[in-house]
């Protein structure tokens, strides 16, 4: 029905198409380490050796765990396996609280340390009015 | 098939066309930003920062549409050598560009009050910025070049090169750990938006779809004008 050219062009398309997917895919799998934006306590608990290089570590902020003392925060991050002591002298953003995901960005002082010297709020992809989150809560 | 479309049919729609559409765009744009803006409940944890996500989310999806689009012609064009499929992605594109440049500027504009920062290098932004980068390309090279031969089989690679960067887009933010949250709105399992903001963000994405309408149908009606004016009585 189409000639060889139109044929030929498709096949050429399709080749193109398959090799760029593929360089993509085999560069991105091992940049994973850079591709992702922080790490959980679990992975940095696993870690062989620890890095002097700034990271993030993310998770959420354990229910009950937020010490203000003087000018320093003190919380514990956990993903629920691990956990991680942050402690943090700064502003931090108006999500930030128990219960919810965070990333903080700093240094290792050990497997169980981390000095962060800055606070993100990770928002969840929950949304919903105040109502239904206090009905949600009752049951 | 393609044949079937005569250009002075195309022309007449083309040209009257937009005023309706314009009409209708205007009618959805109101509703839609009463709905975000005022009807709409805020977020229990964000409060009236979400009343972004009705700008935000739409335009990033209405981008991601339009590069899909474009490629598809682009490919299809290239094939089976059809000047009118690159006619009609490259009236397209314009619209595209800015709806991904609203996505990445409000985005920043929610992450300083809800992340604490406009900008972070997590894999969702970044692969949005790149997109932004071929359509920039994109446009550019059609401005460059003067050869259809040439112009055709550049902006095809473009699209080719930039829509491997889509899925990626996509999937970013369940494949790594991303600042950026996953989907709210997932098609096979339940969404975790409350139908009372689910409604409005629909509205709105009705109403920048017919936007990008409307820019496209008069776009395109300039470039029928162009083979018009030179005596071409075929696409």
């Amino acid at each position: 029905m189409y000639g060889r050219k139109v044929k030929l062009r498709f096949l050429f398309v399709v080749l193109i198409l398959i090799t760029l997917i593929l360089t993509v895919f085999l560069v991105l799998k091992s940049l994973e380490e850079n591709v992702v934006y922080f790490q959980s306590p679990s992975e940095i608990k696993a870690l062989s050796e620890l890095d002097k290089k700034k990271i993030r570590v993310g998770g959420m902020v354990k229910k009950d765990s937020i010490l203000v003392k003087a000018s320093e925060l003190k919380f514990v991050i956990t993903d629920f396996k691990n956990e991680i002591n942050v402690s943090y002298t700064g502003a931090i953003p108006n999500l930030f609280e128990e219960g919810k995901g965070v990333v903080a960005e700093g240094f290792l002082k050990d497997r169980n340390f981390f000095s962060a010297t800055k606070i993100l709020a990770k928002h969840d992809e929950n949304y919903m009015p105040p109502e239904v989150k206090q009905a949600l809560g009752e049951k | 098939m393609f044949k079937l479309l005569n250009p002075n049919k195309i022309f007449q729609v083309t040209s009257k066309a937009p005023k309706y559409i314009l009409f209708l765009f205007v009618v959805v744009l109101s509703v839609g930003l009463t709905e975000a803006l005022i009807l709409s409940p805020e977020d229990y944890k964000q409060s009236d920062a979400v009343r972004i996500m009705y700008v935000h989310v739409p335009a990033a999806w209405i981008s991601l549409g339009i590069f899909s689009s474009i490629t598809f012609l682009s490919i299809s064009g290239f094939i089976f050598k059809n000047k009118n499929f690159f006619l009609i992605a490259k009236s397209l594109a314009p619209s595209g560009f800015v709806f991904n440049i609203i996505a990445l500027v409000t985005g920043a504009i929610w992450g300083k009050p809800t992340w604490g920062t406009w900008w972070a290098w997590d894999a969702r932004i970044t692969s949005m910025l790149i997109l932004a980068l071929f359509y920039a390309m994109y446009l550019i090279s059609w401005r460059i070049y003067e050869s259809e031969e040439k112009v055709f089989k550049i902006t095809t690679f473009i699209t080719i090169l930039g829509i491997v960067n889509v899925p990626i887009i996509k999937y970013s933010v369940d494949w790594w750990n991303t600042l950026h949250q996953p989907a709210s709105i997932n098609i096979l399992s339940k969404s975790s938006i409350h139908i009372s903001m689910l409604f409005p963000l629909l509205i709105m994405t009705a109403a920048f779809a017919l936007f990008s309408l409307l820019i496209f149908l008069m776009k395109y009606n300039t470039e029928l004008i162009k083979i018009k004016n030179k005596g071409l009585d075929r696409l």
